[in-house]
């Protein structure tokens, strides 16, 4: 479906401008980082990395090693042993595919639905069009953890409570991703190209489908990522609603719960939680880095 | 061949389809958050006014402001309010400042640009439950690694749970360790669109870097220094998940004599484990005036700063 639409012509691509010439007098911008900003960031990202890398540790250790003193700080050969243990204790297969099913399903819904609604506030002109806007930004601010009384009586009338259904339906749309696209289609689908599309008879759907879908493609990339760890970490909501139909988090929770826990138990479950996030972070982390800097700088 | 009668209704559809569309394509949108997101933040303002308990479905009775006057006179909501307030200021001042310091460090020609970023954004996009599941295990009073690293320089075994101000600590230390590189991100982009020919004349001038990045950095930062104020202020009175996984009996009393226990988890355990939906609701409502009013005294910030600077 994707394919439909041809690349613009290469003459239409605007030619790198010239760079412009900058005054050198033995610093430039930004400056060159010492060895002393090296160390310093070096020792920032060894904090960031090391609950993660403990968790390993302690994981891949038998149950002795949480209480040693001094503490392990090498992984050891047993992490096969507890992930089994962890399968066996708990259903952590089910609360895995939970988690696809759910992030998944609202990944779709909300790259979908962003997509179209950012196609709207970016390139079509209607009456209202700002002030509506100006709206779908401010619900962003609502503190929407504050309304989860009525929504569980809500759900509980549907007879949602227990199902997937339930944590999927209020997650379809975010206001961050009708933001989000709304600021890269105002950028990325020059007027002309959609124009052109008009003049060839295409609908407003069908300039949708064949021109804004394929540009953005980059941009949606970044937002099914952001969503889809965004739905797989939601906890909240998913402890209240879902009971005993639990999600990766919930599980997880459970797992750490009681007045004795069992740490190499846990650690192996918030390894195996963290892992699908992280092979997704190890490959797209470039786009995902880039996405929130340049949100920010509308922000 | 086109007949005129065509290509008139085709006007007229193609007219209908421009001027109609765009609501259509918006709708989805604004009708998902209507029903899940508004109505049930309006409709908690309607529970609050009841009498209304889960297990007794449908008996629920008016009740004026019985439940709000109620919520006034309980001590246990004041010191959730208190734990609340203290822990916001304990993770966010420390956390910005130390975002802001990353940023300046990540603003420079680095080798491994891009890994470097991605390292400090780690904490991140690993989820709460983990997160605070790790450090509650490093926490821990017996063999947790911080008092075994504060052993080692003397100070003897803290029971991080236990006090008010330790578990405070633990907490905030938590929150602010999975926010701060994402806010060292936001800084960094906004430090990126700062001039270079205002360091070059202060160069001249012969401005330190310490006085170029006090001087110009930070006061071009500003209204982005008080925009992620403004977010954490949002999210961070807010936070609950955090102090109900911090006790490891994850009863949402935080702690023993609640010296954790947050607004958001004294909402949650009056509405899902006392089910007094009623009184939940009141407490949503409180908190969400209390949120608005901070929002509202950042926003006026920003705007004066914003106003300081045309």
């Amino acid at each position: 479906m994707t394919t439909l639409m041809e690349p613009p012509p290469a003459d239409t691509v605007p030619a790198p401008a010239p760079r412009p010439a900058r005054r050198r007098r033995g610093f430039g911008y930004p400056r060159k980082a010492s060895i002393w900003t090296y160390g310093a960031l070096l020792a920032v990202v060894a904090g960031s990395v090391f609950p993660l890398y403990w968790s390993l540790v302690v994981s891949s250790q038998t149950s002795d090693a949480v209480t040693r003193v001094p503490p392990a700080l090498i992984p050891g050969g047993h992490l096969f042993d507890n992930i089994a243990r962890v399968f066996d204790t708990t259903d952590f297969g089910r609360a895995l595919l939970n988690s696809f099913i759910v992030s998944g399903s609202i990944t779709v819904s909300v790259v979908f639905f962003s997509t179209l609604a950012g196609f709207a506030f970016a390139k079509l002109r209607f009456r209202g069009r700002k002030p509506l806007l100006v709206l779908a930004i401010a619900t962003s601010m609502v503190p929407h953890q504050l309304g989860i009384i009525p929504l569980y009586i809500m759900m509980a009338e549907f007879g949602w409570t227990g199902r997937l259904t339930a944590v999927i339906v209020p997650g379809l749309v975010t206001a961050f991703g009708v933001f989000f696209m709304t600021q890269y289609l105002g950028r990325a689908v020059p007027d002309e190209l959609l124009e052109a599309g008009r003049v060839d008879g295409a609908g407003t759907f069908g300039l949708y489908w064949h021109v804004v879908l394929p540009a953005a493609r980059p941009a949606a990339a970044v937002l099914g990522l952001f969503t889809f760890m965004q739905a797989w970490n939601d906890f909240f909501w998913p402890l209240v609603v879902l009971q005993d139909n639990a999600t990766v988090q919930v599980a997880l929770s459970a797992l750490a719960s009681g007045y004795t826990t069992d740490y190499t138990l846990t650690l192996t479950g918030t390894l195996l939680a963290t892992l699908p996030i992280l092979i997704v972070f190890m490959v797209l982390g470039r786009q995902i880095v880039g996405g929130i800097m340049q949100g920010a700088i509308k922000g | 061949m086109v007949t005129y009668l065509q290509q008139a209704r085709r006007a007229g559809l193609s007219r209908l389809d421009t001027k109609g569309s765009p609501y259509l394509y918006i709708a989805p949108f604004f009708l998902l958050f209507a029903l899940f997101g508004l109505f049930p933040l309006l409709y908690t303002a309607y529970v609050s006014f009841n009498d209304w308990d889960l297990l007794d479905a449908g008996s629920h009775s008016w009740v004026g402001l019985a439940n709000y006057r109620e919520l006034l006179q309980d001590a246990y909501f004041w010191n959730a309010l208190g734990n609340t307030l203290s822990i916001w200021v304990l993770s966010t001042v420390p956390q910005l400042l130390a975002a802001l310091w990353i940023a300046h460090l990540l603003n420079h020609r680095l080798r491994a640009r891009t890994a470097l970023r991605m390292g400090v954004l780690l904490p991140n996009i690993t989820s709460i439950v983990a997160v605070t599941i790790v450090f509650t295990q490093l926490f821990g009073r017996d063999f947790g690694m911080v008092n075994w690293l504060l052993g080692a320089v003397g100070i003897g075994p803290v029971d991080w749970q236990a006090g008010t101000w330790s578990s405070h600590l633990a907490i905030s230390f938590i929150v602010a360790w999975r926010w701060v590189g994402y806010n060292a991100l936001i800084y960094l982009a906004s430090m990126q669109a700062i001039p270079h020919d205002l360091y070059e004349a202060a160069e001249l001038d012969g401005a330190s870097q310490s006085q170029q990045f006090w001087r110009i950095t930070v006061p071009m930062l500003r209204p982005t220094i008080i925009f992620t104020t403004v977010i954490s202020t949002i999210g961070g009175l807010q936070i609950m998940a955090e102090p109900l996984l911090f006790a490891s009996s994850q009863t949402p009393t935080g702690g023993s004599d609640r010296q954790f226990q947050t607004v958001a988890l004294f909402m949650y355990e009056q509405g899902f484990r006392e089910f007094r939906f009623g009184y939940a609701s009141a407490i949503a409502w409180t908190l969400c005036l209390v949120i608005v009013v901070f929002a509202i005294v950042n926003f006026l910030l920003t705007r004066r700063i914003a106003d300081d600077e045309d």
